[in-house]
Parts: structure tokens; C-alpha cells; sequence
């Protein structure tokens, strides 16, 4: 895969290493996106991205990225984005009435999400942060999984390796070296170079992008060539801090340093993010090494049910991002295209309404953990030290009056 | 299951005590479905809207708009069932001490908490879990919220009471929070001062230090309390032998009163680089143990105006008919002490460094406070400053200590209006007071050296660098 020069429609900016070809400049939209104008944040124009369906709901083509997608595969996309979004109002909503210590909302990065999950192989691993309520979904991780983690009762309740999705990682940035070094045992199992291969994804945001982690972490993906994909996504904002005092460059131009080639997509257009996903994972599971991929989004809600966003951003510039909604447009074009009628929308409707209604049950009366599972899986296999440490605890537990666990 | 149920105020972020009911969107009767907004609740975080818990009908409001409520009360109370029905006599007047259902931090009957995140109500802070009794020792009772329907209450047995000691007779504290930053509560119970028997006037009503160490040093001064409290005989009066060091300040003063002839002297003066300068000086890294207030610039600023009018640090020699004047300056702070006022002095003081000063106040000050002082630190000293200021007092006119030429009257910083260049601005002003010995020092010189100290404390840095 190389560049293509800049002809018509949008094209992907890529940036491959090495002194062939140069790296086209940021343009002055990218500068026009990023810095903002009037104190606004991707309201003015649209930055230079991959897109292929339009806020509008209109499917345009791209040169490098082009991806038929059955009926069947629309419908599905278009289920996941509503169910995820139903979870996570349904999750603030939890959070608001008692029942979460907090929750971090993935509202108006449905697409991005979405995308990406479903580019995913069975085989590839994927590495979140506390934010990929939507990649779980898709790893087929159940939707009440990770609410133990934002009650205080677990760390999340999945299998890792079952899922192929890691647990959510509160650190911002340490998943990438996470997957760095996965991806590395990827290489060295020699489990590249055919369609079988596997890869790494590992998700990060604009905030985490100025982490130490994050740079380690492609300098050694760069260097030793592994099968992963840096999946960032840029939603404006790391809490009240605007993107533009993250970086003076589009996020994506970044990957220029360290090697690899990058690429910005529209992070709001589900298909768009799951074709530029598609193509990077299966450059990594052909030996052809990492890709940073920057989904251009916006975080519609709150950074955390503690964040007040009112604070520090305007109604209009969040308006703005309303008219760019990644389930309005897959909406429209499925309504327009024929593939989704009224029944389809509200049988959508319906199991979203039943999946948050088990989602709601299950939060409410969530058990509290058994204090024993403390000491499972903190290594693979348990030591004399660890044996000693259980004992002192349960007898310390049971010194008190009343439940043991509280 | 009850029909009615109540929604206690959740803590909407993390660690929050209290929120404030900013705009209520329901009224009592109103028809209401799950996660509709009800009430808008401002905290110190964000203000966020609540959506309803429950779909049915609400029934009562129990805190208006503009309340502040505890994280933790109910706020709400609601019909799950409102076409069934009438409710029943019982379930509709109950308020929020009648709660029928859990509440927060309680069990019920299933044994799982209502609701897990927040603080909890007031009434039941202080909670923690109550130990098994180890070996026959106790343990404490463990703390049952007030007001809460023993139904879903944990069944284990209560162990016996606490063996703290508690005063008989008083309704029992747990029933009022106490706020108090956890320093201050450590520094309460190393003196045994009973947080819940203070008057708080600290921040939202929070303890302080200084209402700890009032209370300390209320509980074991005796002597001041004899005087503030003093028990009068049959004929109404009180007699107080006349002794100890009340007799020997006395007849210091006596004797200074009427041999020297006291002239004082006044200056207001913007200290306001001076409590800059204390900030500063608190800041740095090699002075974060120390405890610096603004007497310490003061006592530089009088050791440099010394140094500058060496005739206010002597002594009138009536029997060699000399003035003795001193190179050396013993510096005497008056400290008010269980025993009565007592003047220790820092040897030498002009040699120290300004953090040597500094160490040498605060071991003179502990030392006195603590009762403590040598008779040979009360003794040579050659100038004095009394921090009448401490009390919330303007200035005086002090009386010199016997064989001292001049003595300053330190009064309190207070933020006043004065006029800043050119505009009028809130500044730390202070009052300075000099009294000094007329027969050594004249007008002339008193006014100059009082000038100084203004000068030092109006400007510390610049007077340090022109005269340090």
C-alpha cells in the first residue's frame, strides 16, 4: 500500500518511512480543524480525513479504502451503534441514580468504536482503556462485564484471553506498551505474514498521545516492526483540555517519526473507521507492521460522570458536533439506501431497550465480589507467599461483626 | 417490597459530601418514568441532572430548591405502583426519618446494600466495622445510624459498650458530625481535647487548630481560669494573694513607672511585604519545619534599627552616673503563660542569622508556654517587643522593663483600607507602639528609630539590602 496523490474527494494522507517519498504538509484545514476557530474545536470545517458516508448519510467512495459491505453487515453496524449508545446513557444514568462511583461515557464515539471492533479478527487482541465500552461489545464481552470496575466491586469481569480484549486500563497510555510488547510476541511466535496472522489494536485518546508511554511504545513498534495498530481516538479533548494544546500537528503526522504510516479517518463515520481498521490490522497480520490511526470524533457527554464539560466548552461547538452524529447518518443512508425500514429501526429499538433493561437489573443488584477473588489471578500460579497472605486476610476479615465482606 | 420508595441524594461525584437542589422538574403527583430528569443538583463538581430511578408517581419532596442536602438523605420519595390505588395510611406521611426501606449503607433483608456509592447520611458518620471482642477485650458497639428502622440492621450480636471514656449524661456525639481535617484531629486526640465539645470557626464550620489549641490550653490553664471564672465569697469578693510572678511584675513595674519617664510614641504601617515575606519564607524548601510569623520580621526589623541607633539599647547607670550602651542586644519577647507574664530573652540576638532568630523564638516561645523558662533567660535583657497584636489588640503604650531604655508594642495585622499608590486598596496594616525612656533617648531619636521599624516592615527586602 502507498501513497496516492491527492486527486479528488478526500483523500488518506499516508506517510511511510524511509527517504522515497516526502510526507505531504499539513494543509491549512488540518491547521483551521486543530486550532480551532473562535475557541471552537472541529466546528468550522472538516478536517482532511478518510470518509465514506457523509454527515449528510451520503456513501462517497475513496481510492484506498474501498469496502462493499452487505446489507446484513450495514444492519449489524447500525445495531451495534444504537445498542452501544443505549448502554452507556443507560450506565450515566446508573451512575446518577447511586449505583456507579462513576462512569466514563463513550457518547458520540460510537462509530469509532464500532469501526474498529468489528475489523477485528477472532484472533487479533485488543487493548483498551476505560473508554471501549463499544470494542467490547464487539469482542462479544457481555455489556454488564465491566460495571463492576466503575462501582469499585472488580477490576472488570471478563477473561482476557477468552475475549481477546484486555481489562480496561485506568493508567493513560501504559495499554499501548501493553500491546507493544504483545504484538512483539506476535512476531516472535511467527504468527505474521498469512491471513491467519494476528494482530494488536490498542486504543488510546488525544490526551494519552502526550504520554511517555505512548512514545515508548511506538518507538519500539517502529523499531522492531510489530503487528500492531495504534487506534487513537482524538475526541478534542483529554477532560477540559483542548486538543490543540496536545500537539501543533495533526495526531496522525506523528507516525511519520517513528516509521509507519498514518492515517486520520472520520472517526464519526462507522464505515470509514472500520474499513481504515480492516486495512491496518491486515498490514500488521501480513508482517508489514504497525499504523497509527487517528479517529477524528468528539466526546458528546462529559470526560466522567465527575466532569462538568459546560465549564470549559460552548453549547455551539457541541451543537455542531450534533449535526456530525455517527447513528443519524447511518441512519439516513440506510433509510435512503432501502436496507432499513421503520420495523428494523424499532426492532433496534427493542433489544436495546431489553439489553439495558438486563443491564439496569444487573447493576442494581449487583453482588459485592467475594473477597477471595482478591488473590486470584494475581500470577499464574499461586506461591507459598500469596497462600500465607489469603490466611491473614480471611482471619482478618472474619474478626469482624457481621458479614464478612462489605 | 413497598410501594412507596425512597431516593436518598447519591454522591454524583467522587468523594462528594453534599449537593445542592439547584431545580426540581416534578412536583408531588406528578406521573414519572424511569430516567426522566427530576432534579437539577449542583455539587462542588458539576451541576447534573438526575434522572428518575423508578417509573410511577412522586409522592413527596422533601428538601426545596436552594437546600443543601448530605449525600445520602432522601430527597425524594416515590409511588413504584400509583394505579393500584390509594397508598396505605402508613406509607404516605412517613418524612425522612420514617424510611420503611433501607437506606443508604443499610442492608436489607437480602443482604445487599441500597445503595452503595456516597458518604452516607450525617447521622451515621463516624462508622466504621465493629470488631469481634479479641481475648475479652471490647469492642466498640458498632455505630447504628439514628432514626433507621432496626428491620434489615445486621443481626449479628452488639458486643458490649465501648470502655471509652464518655462523659455521663450527654447525649451521646455520634449524633452530630464533627468536621475537622484529619491533622487537627490527630493533634486533638494527642491532647485529649474532645472534638465534639468545640465551637467550630473553621471553614463550613470545621474545627481549626487554633479552636483545638484554645480548648487545650483552656483545659489546663487553671490560673487564667481563676481569673475569668473567679469563685466569690459570702461578701462577694475574691482575694488573690498577691505573689509569684504577678508580685514581681508588679513591683518591675512600679519601679520602671516612676524612674523612668515614659514617652510612646505610634506609627501605622502597611506590613503587607511583611506578611509576603512570611508567606515566602514558609514556602522555602529549608523552612518548611519552622514556624515563621511575622514577630520574627519584626524582631529583625527592631535588631536592624538597633544597629542603626545603638543609644535605644542601654541603660541609665544612676549610681555611676553612666549610660550603658550595649553592642550586644538580648532581645526579650513578653509571653503570657499559665504563671503570668513572663519576658525571656534570646542572648545576643543581633548575631543570629534570620533562621537562627527564628529557631530561637519558637524554643523560647515552647519553653515559656511550657513553663519552663530558666530564671537566667529572664534575666539581662536590653530591649523587648510585646506582641499585644495576638490578642486582636491595636498597639498600647508599654511600660519598660526595669533597666531597658525603649520596648515596642507589636498590635494585630489586620486588612484595612489604605491608600496604595493612589488608589485606596485592602493592605495589612499594623500598628507599632514605642515607649522608651525620655531621660536617655529624646523625640528626635525615638521617632527615627520607630521610622525604621515602619521602613523594614513596610518594605523587608529593601530594608535588608540597605541596612542588613
Amino acid at each position: 500500500m502507498g501513497d496516492k496523490p491527492a486527486t479528488k474527494g478526500r483523500p488518506a494522507t499516508k506517510a511511510r518511512s524511509g527517504a522515497r517519498r516526502s510526507r505531504p504538509a499539513s494543509t491549512p484545514a488540518d491547521a483551521a480543524a486543530l486550532q480551532g476557530s473562535a475557541g471552537e474545536h472541529g466546528s468550522a470545517q472538516e478536517p482532511e480525513f478518510v470518509q465514506l458516508l457523509t454527515p449528510d448519510g451520503e456513501r462517497v467512495e475513496h481510492p484506498d479504502y474501498s469496502v462493499d459491505f452487505t446489507d446484513e453487515q450495514l444492519q449489524g453496524l447500525y445495531r451495534d451503534l444504537v445498542i452501544v449508545r443505549r448502554l452507556d446513557l443507560e450506565s450515566t444514568a446508573l451512575q446518577r441514580q447511586g449505583h456507579l462511583a462513576i462512569w466514563a461515557s463513550l457518547e458520540g464515539q460510537e462509530a469509532a468504536q464500532i469501526g474498529s471492533g468489528r475489523a477485528l479478527r477472532n484472533q487479533d487482541m485488543a487493548f483498551p482503556t476505560y473508554r471501549e465500552h463499544g470494542v467490547l461489545w464487539c469482542r462479544g464481552v457481555d455489556p454488564t462485564a465491566p460495571h463492576g470496575l466503575f462501582r469499585g466491586n472488580d477490576h472488570g469481569d471478563w477473561d482476557p484471553a477468552k475475549h481477546n480484549a484486555n481489562l480496561y486500563t485506568l493508567v493513560i497510555g501504559a495499554q499501548t506498551l501493553h500491546a507493544v510488547g504483545y504484538a512483539m510476541g506476535i512476531n516472535y511466535d511467527g504468527k505474521v505474514g498469512t491471513d491467519d496472522g494476528e494482530a494488536a489494536i490498542v486504543y488510546f485518546g488525544d490526551g494519552a498521545s502526550s504520554q511517555g508511554d505512548v512514545h515508548e511504545a511506538c518507538v519500539f513498534a517502529g523499531v522492531y516492526h510489530a503487528p500492531v495498530v495504534f487506534f487513537c481516538q482524538n475526541n478534542q479533548y483529554a477532560i477540559s483540555e483542548p486538543v490543540e494544546r496536545q500537539t501543533r500537528t495533526p495526531i496522525y503526522q506523528r507516525a511519520a517519526g517513528y516509521g509507519f504510516p498514518g492515517v486520520r479517518v472520520d472517526g464519526n463515520d462507522v464505515l470509514a473507521c472500520y474499513a481504515v481498521a480492516r486495512h491496518a490490522l491486515d498490514q500488521a497480520r501480513h508482517g508489514q507492521g504497525p499504523t497509527l490511526i487517528e479517529a477524528y470524533t468528539y466526546r458528546m457527554g462529559a470526560h466522567t460522570t465527575t466532569d462538568d464539560p459546560t465549564r470549559y466548552r460552548t453549547g455551539s461547538e457541541v451543537e455542531s458536533w450534533k449535526q456530525r452524529d455517527p447513528i443519524t447518518r447511518m441512519r439516513a443512508y440506510l433509510t435512503k439506501a432501502g436496507i432499513g425500514d421503520d420495523d428494523f429501526f424499532a426492532s433496534v429499538d427493542a433489544d436495546a431497550d431489553r439489553i439495558t433493561g438486563r443491564l439496569r437489573e444487573f447493576v442494581i443488584g449487583m453482588p459485592d465480589p467475594d473477597s477471595s477473588r482478591l488473590f486470584e489471578h494475581v500470577y499464574a500460579e499461586e506461591s507459598p507467599l500469596q497462600d500465607a497472605e489469603r490466611a491473614w486476610f480471611e482471619q482478618y476479615q472474619s474478626s469482624f461483626v457481621g458479614e464478612g465482606a462489605h | 417490597m413497598t410501594r412507596v420508595k425512597q431516593f436518598p441524594l447519591p454522591d454524583l461525584g467522587e468523594g462528594l459530601t453534599e449537593g445542592e437542589i439547584l431545580k426540581w422538574f416534578v412536583a408531588p403527583g406528578d406521573r414519572v418514568t424511569l430516567n426522566q430528569p427530576i432534579v437539577e443538583v449542583e455539587t462542588a463538581k458539576a451541576a447534573v441532572e438526575i434522572p428518575c430511578p423508578y417509573t410511577g408517581a412522586v409522592v413527596e419532596i422533601f428538601h426545596g430548591e436552594g437546600e443543601t442536602v448530605d449525600v445520602g438523605a432522601p430527597i425524594v420519595s416515590f409511588d413504584t405502583d400509583p394505579d393500584a390505588g390509594p397508598l396505605p395510611e402508613p406509607e404516605t406521611g412517613g418524612g425522612p426519618s420514617e424510611v420503611t426501606g433501607p437506606l443508604i449503607g443499610e442492608q436489607s433483608a437480602d443482604g445487599r446494600t441500597a445503595v452503595l456509592v456516597g458518604y452516607g447520611p450525617k447521622e451515621s458518620g463516624g462508622k466504621r466495622r465493629a470488631r469481634r471482642p479479641v481475648n475479652g477485650s471490647t469492642a466498640p458497639a458498632p455505630a447504628a445510624p439514628a432514626a433507621v428502622a432496626p428491620a434489615a440492621a445486621a443481626p449479628a450480636p452488639a458486643p458490649t459498650p465501648t470502655p471509652a471514656p464518655v462523659v455521663p449524661a450527654q447525649p451521646a456525639p455520634a449524633s452530630v458530625r464533627v468536621l475537622a481535617k484529619p491533622p487537627v484531629r490527630k493533634l486533638a486526640k494527642d491532647l485529649g481535647v474532645d472534638l465534639t465539645t468545640l465551637t467550630p470557626t473553621g471553614p463550613n464550620g470545621s474545627i481549626s487548630r487554633d479552636d483545638v489549641l484554645s480548648a487545650q490550653s483552656a483545659a489546663a490553664a487553671p490560673a487564667p481560669a481563676a481569673v475569668s471564672a473567679p469563685s466569690f465569697g459570702p461578701d462577694r469578693e475574691q482575694r488573690i494573694p498577691i505573689k509569684g510572678v504577678r508580685k514581681l511584675t508588679a513591683a518591675n513595674m512600679v519601679a520602671s513607672a516612676f524612674t523612668a519617664p515614659h514617652v510612646t510614641e505610634f506609627l501605622t504601617v502597611d506590613a503587607t511585604r511583611t506578611v509576603k515575606a512570611v508567606e515566602r519564607l514558609r514556602g522555602m524548601r529549608d523552612w518548611r519545619d519552622v514556624r515563621v510569623s511575622p514577630l520574627l520580621l519584626v524582631a529583625k526589623a527592631v535588631l536592624t534599627a538597633v544597629r542603626r541607633h545603638p543609644l535605644v539599647n542601654s541603660t541609665w547607670d544612676e549610681a555611676n552616673g553612666d549610660i550603658v550602651v550595649k553592642e550586644y542586644v538580648n532581645l526579650g519577647i513578653a509571653a503570657a503563660t499559665e504563671r503570668g507574664l513572663i519576658v525571656p530573652n534570646i542572648a545576643d540576638a543581633g548575631r543570629l542569622s534570620l533562621r537562627e532568630l527564628a529557631d530561637a523564638m519558637n524554643e523560647l516561645v515552647a519553653t515559656a508556654k511550657a513553663g519552663k523558662t530558666a530564671p537566667a533567660a529572664m534575666q539581662g535583657g536590653t530591649f523587648t517587643i510585646t506582641n499585644v497584636g495576638v490578642f486582636g489588640v491595636d498597639t498600647g503604650t508599654p511600660i519598660l522593663p526595669p533597666g531597658e531604655t525603649a520596648i515596642l508594642a507589636f498590635g494585630a495585622i489586620r486588612q484595612q483600607p489604605w491608600v496604595h499608590k493612589g488608589k485606596v486598596k485592602p493592605r495589612y496594616v499594623t500598628t507599632l507602639g514605642l515607649s522608651f525612656d525620655h531621660r536617655i533617648v529624646d523625640g528626635e531619636l525615638g521617632s527615627r528609630f520607630l521610622a525604621d521599624i515602619g521602613a523594614f516592615l513596610t518594605d523587608p527586602e529593601a530594608a535588608l539590602l540597605a541596612w542588613g
